[in-house]
């Protein structure tokens, strides 16, 4: 088990990189939480993806960890900060799941789905190879991802534990 | 600020005295908050993003769209059905077809009351949709709720009531959570000035 005080968090619609211990982020539910690992300098990197593009943002300040088309880029710098390299790295991701099941025409409803959408899409873009992927389904998800290992820890309240 | 901590004590109100005769027990609630809240924090209201939660979600349709939750710890859901109906508890984290249907069940008739009495106050026409319910992680539940404030910033404005029975124990949480559009069409239904 890895040491609580070496977890670093990342929030709703945040982002952030670690070099050492685990990276963490809680209760995703339609919203996807990526990871990026450079196996070789050991800097691991996670977002949490809460909507798909910045282009539907309205008024105001944007924060670019919330929108997949923004957070991946900025990712990918802070990591290339802490030295790793964009060619060694390597994607993972869980979450984009439809909590609840509804009939609608209101296109938020299918959030879920479309996060996982393009988050790929911003992953190819970039090159990054989608290595392992936990998404869909309607239950929320709790991620941890090791920097000594690139092990992707997935825990769910009906599915149990899972690694990637 | 004022306003919609008067609409929230109004429709917890009257959930608060429809979840009494249900059960047939004094249930307190406590007065409403009414906050601009990140997101972050909003999950802590009923004990963090991880904590198991049985949720019962509506979509409030008409004229003031909304998002509305009613969250029990599980402990609380068990009793509160134990309470309600002669169904035999089983142990764990499992319900049954039965309990779940019946926890809709109530879900429906609180958030019944307290749209109706929203609705008779404010003279605005809302219509719950058929309720929906998770046993999941808080965090992933509010999710849903947030995805209309995502678009705008990194707060929500919630109106949450927490259910109080035998003075402390808390038993469940309304979450009222207007689409950003909303707010302007209540405080007009109110004659409130809205900047």
């Amino acid at each position: 088990m890895i040491e609580e005080s070496t977890v670093v968090k990342v929030g709703m619609a945040d982002l952030n990189v670690c070099r050492s211990g685990s990276i963490r982020t809680t209760g995703l539910g339609s919203c996807v939480g990526l990871t990026l690992y450079d196996p070789v300098a050991k800097v691991a990197g996670m977002a949490h993806v809460m909507l798909p593009s910045s282009e539907i943002a309205r008024e105001g300040a944007r924060n670019i960890a919330k929108y997949a088309d923004t957070a991946i880029p900025e990712l990918i710098r802070r990591m290339t900060i802490e030295g790793a390299k964009l060619v060694r790295l390597e994607a993972k991701m869980a979450g984009g799941a439809q909590m609840f099941a509804f009939h609608s025409s209101n296109d938020m409803m299918r959030i879920g789905p479309r996060n996982v959408e393009s988050c790929k899409q911003a992953l190819q873009l970039q090159g990054i190879p989608l290595l392992a992927e936990d998404t869909g389904g309607n239950y929320g998800r709790t991620i941890e991802l090791s920097c000594e290992s690139g092990m992707l820890n997935i825990r769910s309240v009906q599915k149990g534990v899972k690694e990637l | 600020m004022d306003v919609l901590k008067e609409v929230g004590n109004i429709g917890a109100g009257n959930a608060a005295t429809a979840l009494s005769r249900l059960m047939n027990v004094p249930v307190d609630m406590a007065v409403p908050n009414v906050r601009l809240m990140p997101f972050e924090c909003i999950a802590d209201e009923v004990g963090g993003p991880e904590q198991v939660v049985i949720a019962i979600y509506f979509r409030v349709e008409g004229e003031v769209p909304s998002h509305l939750f009613f969250m029990f710890e599980l402990e609380a859901a068990k009793m509160l059905l134990a309470r309600l109906s002669s169904l035999q508890m089983e142990d764990g984290v499992d319900f049954s077809e039965m309990e779940i249907s019946a926890l809709g069940e109530i879900g429906n008739i609180l958030a019944g009351s307290y749209l109706s009495s929203l609705a008779d106050f404010t003279k605005l026409y809302m219509s719950p949709t058929v309720p929906q319910l998770a046993i999941d992680m808080a965090g992933a539940v509010l999710n849903y709720g947030l995805l209309q404030y995502g678009e705008m910033g990194d707060s929500a404005l919630l109106i949450d009531t927490k259910f109080l029975q035998d003075g402390n124990e808390v038993q469940g949480t309304f979450f009222l959570i207007p689409d950003p559009d909303s707010f302007s069409k209540i405080f007009a239904a109110l004659g409130v000035p809205y900047e």
